[in-house]
């Protein structure tokens, strides 16, 4: 049950995607979704998906395991079309129930906004999916050294978000036992009311937290006795470098950008 | 006699339809008695852990049964729950779910979930405080105040006072001074002789399942590979050292000795060892 939780999953393989400097996959991401606030039309919307399936394809990340990612948020998605479908005022009206109307404005724009959510997420998944967690934790510590000039702790931060990626599995795996272990001793979370089950979860939390703890503070003497001290000096073992196909893919993105500019342009 | 557990044809599949597909039991079959004491040893990822979660029913086997007392447990709903208290599971560094504020409100955890009345809970929290060797005034204090030896042992009263049939341990001792590991084991002895009660137990010290227990189930590779008594499971040295397991230290002293031409039967325990050459003298004398 908890073990089916796969966002922020890393698949290792050896695609391009794969060998891409995380810079670039980053630099890349933030561009996409830019890109895919600018696009307005339904032939932008296409180009935009046709990039993404043809990334996809390249990594050669199985659709399913994207389709998995996508479960929980499955929510959020009908959530945003229910809400677009019905608040949205425009063009002629296609049914009327009771005090609802949906009109054609309103449909396009629940289809393009779910459409827009989907593909933001699909391709947030693609990079972590492609991406280690060190990797990107690097990345991201590369692409904001520039504010180190104005004493935002850069290091510290990029270190405690790659600590919190590498304990989600090992909490998770934690959860699965210590759940295992109250259940052995007859404890219930799947029947009662709302608030017996809220209570039923302290037997879990109260070790979980504790074992947090623990392994935080194990965690900072195994640092210590290596003489970690922060990123002062501290070089690294594996350097980032842009290749070759790091430039193909700014490139490509700056086609994409380009063709969804003048599609906007032509009004279309 | 009617046997306490029976389990025929187990088959368990990890993560069914995924990448991460795996195999954990392979068509595992045996009954235990009422009063058996059963040690179950194996190499890592042998499948140990996997087979005591279905004895309980924490996990619905892929195909065969577990037979409780001559009931299927997951027949019906109520006597898979039933299972769950007559089967007492203690895991793996137990001492890692305690949560509440007392130690008597922790091992009264069970008890309460089995929806027994407030004096009956009492009584039991008692008498499981006394099999472990927990004093009145240890009751009341929070457990994370106590050692870790009586962390374990917390832990362990808190299945104990559901008074279980069958009590099975995931390698109680692991991770304890030999101090720690005797009371433990002296713990789980007194319970069984007090209730009558069958004990099934995981181990890596071979010592304490050739000295403590009638019975050895040896796992390897997701299958059952041997079952008997210690005796009989030692024989089979070379084997056992095959699936990265070990005989007991004397036992491997008394495989040399006859390798020297000294006429010994084998021996896994101590005791055993400290007779049989207390024999080898005499016969000298005689001589």
């Amino acid at each position: 049950m908890l073990k089916d939780i796969t966002l922020g999953q890393y698949f290792p393989g050896h695609s391009p995607i794969h060998r891409m400097d995380p810079r670039t996959k980053l630099i890349l991401l933030v561009v996409y979704i830019l890109t895919l606030f600018l696009a307005q039309s339904w032939l932008s919307y296409g180009l935009m998906l046709l990039v993404l399936i043809t990334v996809i394809c390249i990594s050669q990340i199985p659709f399913k395991a994207i389709l998995r990612g996508m479960k929980p948020l499955v929510m959020i998605l009908v959530f945003t079309g229910i809400l677009n479908l019905f608040f949205t005022k425009e063009g002629p009206t296609i049914l009327k129930i009771w005090k609802l109307t949906i009109t054609l404005g309103g449909l396009t724009r629940a289809v393009m906004m779910m459409a827009r959510i989907l593909m933001l997420i699909t391709g947030t998944f693609l990079l972590t999916y492609t991406t280690s967690p060190i990797a990107l934790t690097d990345g991201l510590e590369s692409l904001m050294g520039p504010l180190k000039k104005l004493h935002v702790p850069v290091h510290e931060l990029s270190m405690m978000m790659c600590i919190a990626l590498r304990f989600i599995p090992t909490l998770i795996e934690e959860t699965d036992k210590i759940m295992s272990a109250q259940k052995a001793r007859g404890a219930d979370f799947e029947t009662g009311s709302l608030i017996d089950r809220a209570k039923a979860l302290v037997p879990i939390l109260v070790p979980l937290f504790i074992s947090a703890f623990r392994r935080a503070d194990e965690l900072a003497t195994a640092m210590e006795c290596r003489c970690y001290q922060g990123g002062e000096g501290r070089t690294k073992m594996k350097l980032l470098h842009y290749r070759r196909v790091d430039f193909s893919a700014f490139a490509a993105g700056a086609v994409m950008v380009a063709a969804v500019l003048l599609l906007r342009q032509m009004g279309l | 006699m009617e046997p306490i557990l029976e389990i025929k044809n187990l088959n368990y599949i990890y993560s069914v339809g995924t990448p991460f597909e795996h195999k954990a039991l392979d068509n595992v079959s045996f009954s235990v008695q009422r009063g058996e004491f059963i040690g179950i040893i194996g190499h890592t990822g042998s499948g140990k852990s996997t087979l005591m979660q279905q004895l309980n029913g924490l996990l619905k086997p892929t195909s065969g049964s577990v037979v409780l007392d001559g009931k299927d447990i997951w027949s019906e709903k109520a006597l898979t729950r039933q299972a769950r208290f007559r089967v007492g599971l203690v895991f793996q560094y137990p001492e890692y779910q305690l949560f509440e504020e007392t130690v008597y409100k922790d091992i009264a955890f069970g008890p309460k979930n089995m929806g027994l009345e407030e004096k009956e809970i009492d009584r039991r929290v008692r008498e499981a405080a006394g099999f472990v060797g927990l004093t009145e005034a240890q009751l009341e204090v929070s457990p994370f105040d106590l050692s870790g030896g009586q962390k374990r042992r917390v832990a362990i009263a808190g299945v104990i006072a559901m008074e279980p049939e069958v009590l099975i341990l995931d390698e109680p001792t692991a991770g304890l001074d030999p101090v720690g590991r005797a009371e433990i084991l002296g713990n789980i002895q007194a319970y069984r002789q007090a209730k009558n009660a069958t004990i099934m137990m995981v181990s890596h010290s071979m010592e304490d399942v050739a000295r403590l227990t009638d019975r050895l189930l040896v796992m390897n590779g997701s299958k059952l590979a041997m079952d008997g008594t210690p005796a009989e499971v030692f024989c089979h040295a070379e084997e056992l050292t095959a699936m990265g397991l070990n005989i007991p230290q004397v036992t491997q002293v008394f495989l040399c000795l006859k390798k020297l031409g000294l006429d010994v039967e084998n021996v896994y325990t101590i005791d055993q060892a400290v007779s049989a050459l207390k024999r080898i003298r005499g016969g000298e004398r005689h001589a």
